[in-house]
């Protein structure tokens, strides 16, 4: 009787957070398919109205800023390559120096790897002058590539990768050797498969970092071309109109999509690898 | 010359521990050679040593009359079984027999064979498709094992890879090791702490202790004939039983008892060894016994006691012992089955 009344009491706990989650989402979704007077007159709204076509096509096409060349459609497009970027760059060049750290066992190992640390303590905010004195100089503001290097290294994931790197047993290490397997041979046959799942958890983590920056890129990018999405929303919100609403549903597809496509993998290596 | 020679080596490691001092060994082709000894005497250094997974200090190691101290290990033709196998978790059974096979090269086809030959010979057919950690314990050694095989190579190396198997399971896998040994007349040396596997499996032993070979000889030489207190005492159960004592006049005597023998041995302080089943139930044994612990195993019974100063000694009577804790039993000694070591240096006087 008792298990019975807990196992409700734990649904009922599991059913008020998903509505938390949910219901707010579900009231923008449900406002940005109305028309502007409708929100205007009656606040937010939970049903769903008739104007989805219009308001998500308004949105992704009208052009806007102060120039007016950009569009929500671009900005997604410009806002998915910079996290898409920075996420990969970040997983492979914290796999390769965890790598570099843990199995070659040179003298400046373990300080290199402290420094890495230190910069923990140094978020781009905090450099971001010097930054984007060097990334000025290099020529790069404007481009994909100015947006996404100075965010593609993480000091986090570096630590990661090594934390597992230094569980992965020295036997399977000498039995590669045996087997024939040089440095390079061993990172991509064991050590990648091996922390499979660990790759896809840190690049969601990434791909959600690289797409939430807004400092990084709103000093950047003097074009409007390269907005992102996140940039955007300053702009669309001096603007009242339901556009917002379809705007803000918009934006949340992308780190979405990479989340529930990752995940599966996520939960199956997890399974597998045990 | 011999299939594997390994001529004066020494390892230091860069913290400055010897582990291995001037070590010489010679190992014929098909032969089984067994290291044993205590925990970090060595012999694993040694083992790996020859794998090529760790530098050698000094001294050079010979394979088939050509030196590979600094050859790869992949290219030295030797293969390890590990204590904890190492399979490689993330590939099925068929890839990690195949691996090393890829890496040299081989034809799809010549893998494909090789692979199903030694899955055949070590009865893991079924199991090719799945991954080591839906393997049990004893499936799991015999991938290793297979792994080995598969690769054809010139010398097995085996490091304690029983250790981690359920004493029944050890026992039968000891077994089938031996006789896979012998059907292939694969040169092989494994390392164990285990007496029973050195006893049963080697052709020879090397005794190993501190970085030293104590001995090397076939089991039963090693047994009957300890070179020093150490082997004596380490190899056979129970332990030997060791008094000491000095030798006057060739005889040996105690602060307890006496040898009736003529020993042929200077004067010296010794220490006697003799093993437990090398006293006999006798009314006018030279040790008298004091019963404390009796161990009845069914073929066997072993009765622990302490004699007049206190030593304690131990007994093995075959059957079931009709004899009872606190009992003073006479026992006497067969003298022709006397170890007698120095009692300084601990070698083997006699």
């Amino acid at each position: 009787m008792s298990r019975t009344i807990s196992q409700y009491l734990v649904h009922i706990i599991l059913i008020v957070g998903v509505l938390l989650m949910v219901v707010p989402i579900w009231i923008i979704f449900a406002s940005s398919t109305h028309d502007n007077g409708t929100i205007l007159s009656q606040g937010m709204q939970w049903g769903l109205g008739d104007q989805f076509i219009e308001n998500y096509d308004r949105v992704l096409n009208q052009k806007g800023g102060f120039s007016q060349e950009i569009t929500a459609s671009s900005m997604l497009i410009n806002s998915f390559i910079m996290a898409f970027g920075i996420a990969t760059l970040t997983v492979l060049t914290s796999l390769m120096s965890a790598y570099t750290i843990v199995y070659f066992r040179f003298k400046l190992a373990v300080p290199i790897f402290w420094i890495i640390f230190l910069t923990l303590l140094v978020p781009l905010e905090l450099r971001i002058m010097p930054s984007y004195q060097v990334v000025s100089n290099l020529g790069l503001v404007n481009t994909y590539t100015g947006l996404i290097l100075p965010l593609s290294a993480s000091a986090i994931a570096t630590f990661f990768f090594r934390q597992f790197y230094k569980s992965v047993p020295d036997e399977l290490l000498e039995a590669a050797k045996l087997d024939g397997a040089n440095s390079w041979k061993f990172f991509i046959d064991f050590l990648v498969p091996l922390s499979k799942t660990m790759i896809a958890a840190m690049f969601i983590f990434m791909f959600v970092y690289g797409y939430n920056q807004y400092l990084w890129p709103l000093i950047m990018t003097t074009d409007e071309k390269y907005w992102t999405v996140v940039m955007g929303m300053k702009t669309i919100f001096m603007s009242w109109g339901v556009e917002r609403f379809s705007y803000i549903i918009l934006s949340m597809i992308p780190p979405v999509l990479v989340v529930i496509f990752l995940q599966r993998w996520f939960i199956q290596g997890l399974f597998q690898t045990k | 010359m011999s299939f594997l020679e390994l001529k004066n080596i020494t390892k230091v490691y860069p913290n400055g521990t010897k582990a291995i001092n001037e070590t010489s060994l010679n190992i014929e082709y098909g032969e089984f050679m067994v290291f044993v000894g205590p925990s970090g005497c060595g012999k694993s250094t040694l083992l790996r040593m020859i794998a090529g997974l760790e530098d050698i200090t000094e001294g050079e190691i010979d394979l088939d009359g050509k030196t590979i101290n600094k050859i790869d290990p992949s290219e030295r033709d030797v293969a390890m079984v590990f204590q904890n196998y190492a399979l490689y978790p993330h590939m099925n059974v068929y890839k990690n027999l195949s691996y090393g096979l890829k890496n040299r090269g081989e034809s799809k086809e010549n893998i494909d064979n090789k692979v199903k030959e030694v899955a055949e010979l070590l009865e893991i057919k079924e199991y090719l498709q799945r991954k080591p950690a839906q393997l049990s314990g004893g499936q799991r050694q015999r991938v290793a094992m297979g792994r080995a095989i598969v690769r054809n190579p010139k010398v097995f190396l085996f490091d304690e890879p029983l250790s981690n198997l359920d004493a029944k399971l050890r026992g039968q896998v000891r077994i089938e090791i031996k006789k896979l040994q012998q059907s292939m007349n694969v040169t092989s040396v494994f390392v164990t702490h285990d007496q029973v596997e050195a006893m049963t499996l080697g052709d020879r032993l090397a005794v190993i202790n501190n970085g030293v070979i104590e001995q090397l000889g076939t089991p039963i030489e090693v047994y009957e004939k300890p070179a020093s207190k150490f082997v004596g005492e380490f190899i056979g159960s129970p332990q030997m039983n060791f008094v000491n004592g000095a030798i006057n006049n060739n005889n040996f005597e105690s602060s307890s008892f006496k040898l009736n023998k003529d020993l042929n041995i200077d004067n010296a302080s010794v220490v006697l060894g003799f093993r437990a089943e090398d006293l006999n139930l006798k009314e006018e044994g030279e040790i008298s016994l004091t019963i404390d612990i009796i161990e009845k195993l069914g073929s066997d019974s072993i009765i622990y006691g302490r004699d007049k100063d206190g030593q304690s000694i131990c007994y093995k009577e075959s059957g079931n012992t009709k004899l009872e804790v606190g009992e003073i039993i006479n026992i006497s000694l067969d003298v022709d089955a006397v170890h007698i070591f120095d009692e300084k240096t601990g070698k083997r006087l006699n």
